[in-house]
């Protein structure tokens, strides 16, 4: 029932979209493919670091460190519920976006995207964002140099996010 | 740079240990693959992002953007309490939001940064380098972002073969949603410690 419910949520979303941009006397078309151009350009400026990344990403895993790191944090990580093969995950994704695509996918890939640990990493991905870089773009904009509390509160909006993201691919599934 | 040595570093790392564990022929295998990997991810992934991206294009045309924007408005002027209700500086927050919100990445953060000069034009004329609690809570949303429709983490579900690539959204939202709870106030009880601290310092300069 809640799949089926769940199942017209996007399918709604592009109709919904759609009417409301006619209504507007929107080119619904154009509006789309300029969008979608766009969003071209974006994967082809992630596509060069991704390379990059996923080398090191494969070379990590196959050298049989990332297992290893996962065995270092698990005791920590069982004890907030955490699956410890996530952590490659949640130490770069506050450093780089494509870091942590590249980390997020390679582990949805090898454990599965319906596995708890895909689930748990993907809904890591989805929520949270590459803090450290958020935090250099403004505060190098507004040209500050003393940050008081802003890196403490958002590392804690992140381990919230982190640890949160793997209850709810428990409860949830 | 930092990405230069952390991609430095996870190179050797993985020479280093492959030699230690006996995996350096897959450590080598790897090197070659995970290139490979990225473009066909980057393929994979591709149709899903653009799409939605399109979507997206759409909804700001349409002036969804817009909407959602001065519907965050009441709420956002409670956590920016120094910021005019009425202002620029407001406006771009509010459209900072909206943006993260639909997850137009590249409209979100020029909108951002202007929030956070005209914050910064109010308070003193921009001569101070110390941050305002309006500008750490603005960063501490923006680091916190909330996405209702995390499109590049669907896309590489759906490259991975997931059964309803989507099914991660509310999972996401409530994610997202307690992260940024618990970034606002975080930010809200610090501020009183920094504050604190700054005025002990204060004091004790003084006693001296």
């Amino acid at each position: 029932m809640t799949n089926t419910l769940f199942a017209l949520v996007i399918p709604a979303i592009l109709a919904l979209v759609a009417l409301i941009g006619l209504r507007r006397r929107v080119d619904v078309f154009a509006a789309l493919t300029d969008g979608a151009a766009d969003g071209l350009r974006v994967m082809l400026k992630i596509l060069p670091s991704l390379i990059a990344l996923l080398t090191a990403v494969y070379m990590l895993r196959a050298s049989g460190a990332t297992d290893a790191l996962a065995r270092l944090c698990a005791p920590l990580f069982n004890l907030v519920g955490i699956p410890p093969e996530t952590a490659p995950l949640i130490l770069i994704r506050p450093i780089s976006g494509g870091g942590a695509l590249a980390v997020g996918s390679e582990l949805i890939v090898t454990y599965g995207a319906d596995s708890r640990i895909g689930r748990t990493a993907a809904i890591m991905l989805g929520s949270t964002e590459t803090t450290f870089y958020t935090i250099a773009v403004y505060f190098g904009a507004a040209k500050i140099r003393k940050t008081r509390y802003a890196i403490p509160a958002a590392l804690i909006a992140d381990l919230t996010g982190f640890t949160v993201a793997a209850v709810t691919a428990r409860l949830f599934w | 740079m930092a990405m230069a040595w952390i991609w430095t570093i996870i190179i050797c790392f993985s020479l280093a240990y492959g030699a230690f564990s006996g995996n350096i022929t897959q450590v080598s295998a790897a090197a070659a693959e995970g290139s490979a990997a990225a473009v066909k991810l980057c393929i994979e992934i591709l149709g899903i992002t653009c799409l939605w991206s399109g979507v997206m294009e759409v909804m700001k045309r349409a002036g969804i953007a817009d909407k959602l924007a001065s519907a965050f408005r009441p709420l956002l002027s409670r956590l920016f309490p120094s910021v005019s209700k009425t202002g620029e500086a407001m406006r771009a927050i509010s459209a900072n939001v909206s943006a993260n919100l639909l997850g137009l990445g590249n409209a979100a953060t020029p909108l951002g940064i202007r929030a956070a000069e005209e914050m910064a034009k109010t308070v003193g004329g921009g001569t101070t380098n110390v941050a305002t609690d309006d500008l750490c809570m603005l960063v501490v949303i923006n680091t916190a972002s909330i996405q209702l429709i995390p499109a590049t983490v669907a896309a590489v579900r759906a490259a991975a073969g997931a059964a309803a690539p989507f099914d991660i959204l509310p999972a996401v939202w409530v994610t997202s949603a307690a992260s940024v709870t618990m970034g606002v106030l975080a930010a809200k009880v610090l501020s009183r410690v920094w504050r604190r601290r700054a005025t002990q310092a204060h004091n004790l300069g003084r006693a001296r």
